[in-house]
């Protein structure tokens, strides 16, 4: 039996209200367990292309699919039951720097509960505990109870981590997650998606400003241009020639 | 080398400077203005002030429960403004309300509150719900909602939207949303501006009772009226402490706070 995929695009367009192309006609499969790295300049579209899977952003035209369901057309507690599987992790880190990390990590589960109990913040002691698990694989057991804004850029990248761990995702989308940092604390968060990916089988989908990056990580590699996929393989096959032509002639385009 | 050139003569600046001093010399006679006259006066106002600067400390014992009063006209006022203000600010943030129209009458609405001034709502109030200090804390909650509605939903608007962003994309609804994301970036912010309102509320009751408002006002307004100007002095005088005490410590709090 042949394995469905976890995201499908079907000639996904994206226009800008200003008239801007983000998206350009992109079709796309990615199978669970993959981690794939999109790659391109500045405002080629790569934020947006993560932000439409997650529907963050909507898209002008085409279909997409996560787990054989289309995000595109769910309304209401579908969509958010949808984006509950999807974890997601940004450039800027997002959490909310006053609160506690335990608290920023519990938000993770918000997706799995009842509005109101939500409103109250009751959280049950087994996800409590969840968000400690979480916590522990990311090597941050120790700060469960410092602010947020105490742990260095690294540490709360981290954090973001395992508050994406506590959804349970099938998928975890990373939107330049190491663009802010510097080399070392870069290579334990790599590291960290990467033992993700590996271990608990989550399919990975992340933007990454760096070749080298792309390729130490990788399985596979999407070359996005201009709001146009313009390669897609296995990091194996993307040569020189290659990323040269993805990173060539880009103009500044939204996203 | 050329030489440094001259610069120009800026004469928007000259003619809007003597558009000023005439608009004001203008204005003045229109209103009647006189300097002299109000130095005339000063030899009663240094008489008053002797009078006041022996206060009746007998009075002393009178004075405590309209303060007390008045501290809880503003309490009642500042709590009652605030809990409305609180969502009535989340309904006019363009950040947490996306409907420009909804976000716009609402805010034209909290616009129109703010310009009321509090003495015309005491005038108001006393004349529809009477005199007495029920008058005061209504016309102090409606005065707290202006100010702190705007305090609070320009606060909502300063945050990081990043949190949202996240929490929206792990499946949060609306509430859940502000409630996780939005809350804890200002809830400090909140306390903050509700205890100056307080201050400020503290303060301005004092005057409302003059209009028959309840608190110490109204004791002030009758000693005044019977020319007892040792009590004034008196009544000026612990006002000013207990105003004094409530800001030090409200300010104190702020700092902690933010």
């Amino acid at each position: 039996m042949q394995a469905k995929p976890v995201i499908k695009f079907d000639n996904v367009s994206k226009t800008y209200p200003n008239g801007a192309k983000g998206l350009k006609d992109i079709n796309l499969e990615i199978m669970p367990g993959e981690f794939v790295v999109v790659v391109g300049l500045s405002g080629a579209g790569k934020s947006t292309l993560m932000r439409a899977v997650n529907r963050l952003h909507d898209i002008t035209a085409g279909d997409i699919q996560i787990d054989g369901q289309s995000i595109t057309q769910a309304k209401g507690k579908q969509l958010l039951e949808i984006r509950r599987n999807i974890g997601m992790i940004f450039q800027n880190f997002n959490l909310v720097k006053r609160a506690t990390v335990l608290k920023n990590v519990l938000t993770g589960r918000v997706g799995y509960y009842p509005t109101w109990k939500m409103v109250f913040g009751l959280f049950s002691k087994g996800d409590k505990q969840r968000a400690y698990n979480a916590l522990q694989q990311v090597e941050l057991a120790d700060k469960v109870y410092a602010r947020a804004d105490e742990l260095s850029g690294g540490q709360q990248q981290r954090v973001s981590i395992a508050r994406a761990l506590t959804q349970e995702p099938k998928i975890i989308l990373a939107d330049e997650p190491v663009a802010s940092l510097d080399p070392q604390t870069t290579k334990h968060v790599m590291d960290d998606l990467k033992r993700i990916n590996q271990e608990l089988g989550i399919t990975v989908l992340i933007n990454l400003h760096s070749v080298e990056l792309a390729q130490t990580y990788g399985t596979r590699i999407i070359g996005i241009r201009d709001g146009e996929k313009v390669f897609d393989g296995p990091v194996a096959s993307a040569d020189e020639a290659t990323i040269s032509a993805i990173y060539s002639g880009g103009e500044e385009a939204n996203g | 080398m050329a030489e440094l050139p001259k610069k120009p003569f800026a004469w928007q600046k000259w003619v809007l400077g003597v558009v000023m001093v005439v608009g004001l010399i203008i204005s003045a006679q229109a209103t009647g203005t006189n300097l002299p006259m109000f130095f005339q006066n000063f030899g009663q106002f240094t008489i008053i002030f002797q009078q006041m600067l022996s206060p009746d400390w007998s009075y002393t014992a009178y004075v405590v429960d309209p303060l007390i009063e008045t501290i809880k006209m503003a309490i009642l006022g500042t709590t009652i403004g605030s809990v409305l203000a609180f969502p009535y600010a989340l309904l006019v943030a363009r950040n947490i309300v996306t409907n420009r129209w909804v976000v716009g009458i609402f805010r034209f609405i909290l616009n129109v509150i703010r310009t009321i001034p509090d003495l015309l709502l005491a005038a108001i109030f006393v004349a529809i719900v009477g005199i007495g200090p029920v008058a005061g804390v209504i016309t102090l909650a409606i005065f707290t909602f202006g100010m702190v509605g705007k305090l609070f939903y320009e606060a909502v608007e300063t945050i990081d939207e990043g949190p949202i962003e996240a929490i929206k994309a792990a499946g949060a609804g609306k509430l859940e949303i502000i409630r996780f994301a939005v809350i804890p970036q200002v809830s400090n912010y909140f306390v903050s501006y509700v205890l100056y309102a307080f201050e400020i509320n503290v303060r301005a009751s004092t005057v409302l009772g003059y209009l028959g408002a309840g608190g110490i006002g109204v004791f002030l307004q009758r000693a005044l009226s019977q020319f007892r100007y040792d009590r004034v002095g008196l009544m000026v005088l612990v006002i000013f402490v207990v105003v004094l005490v409530i800001d030090y410590v409200s300010g104190k709090l702020r700092e902690a706070l933010i």
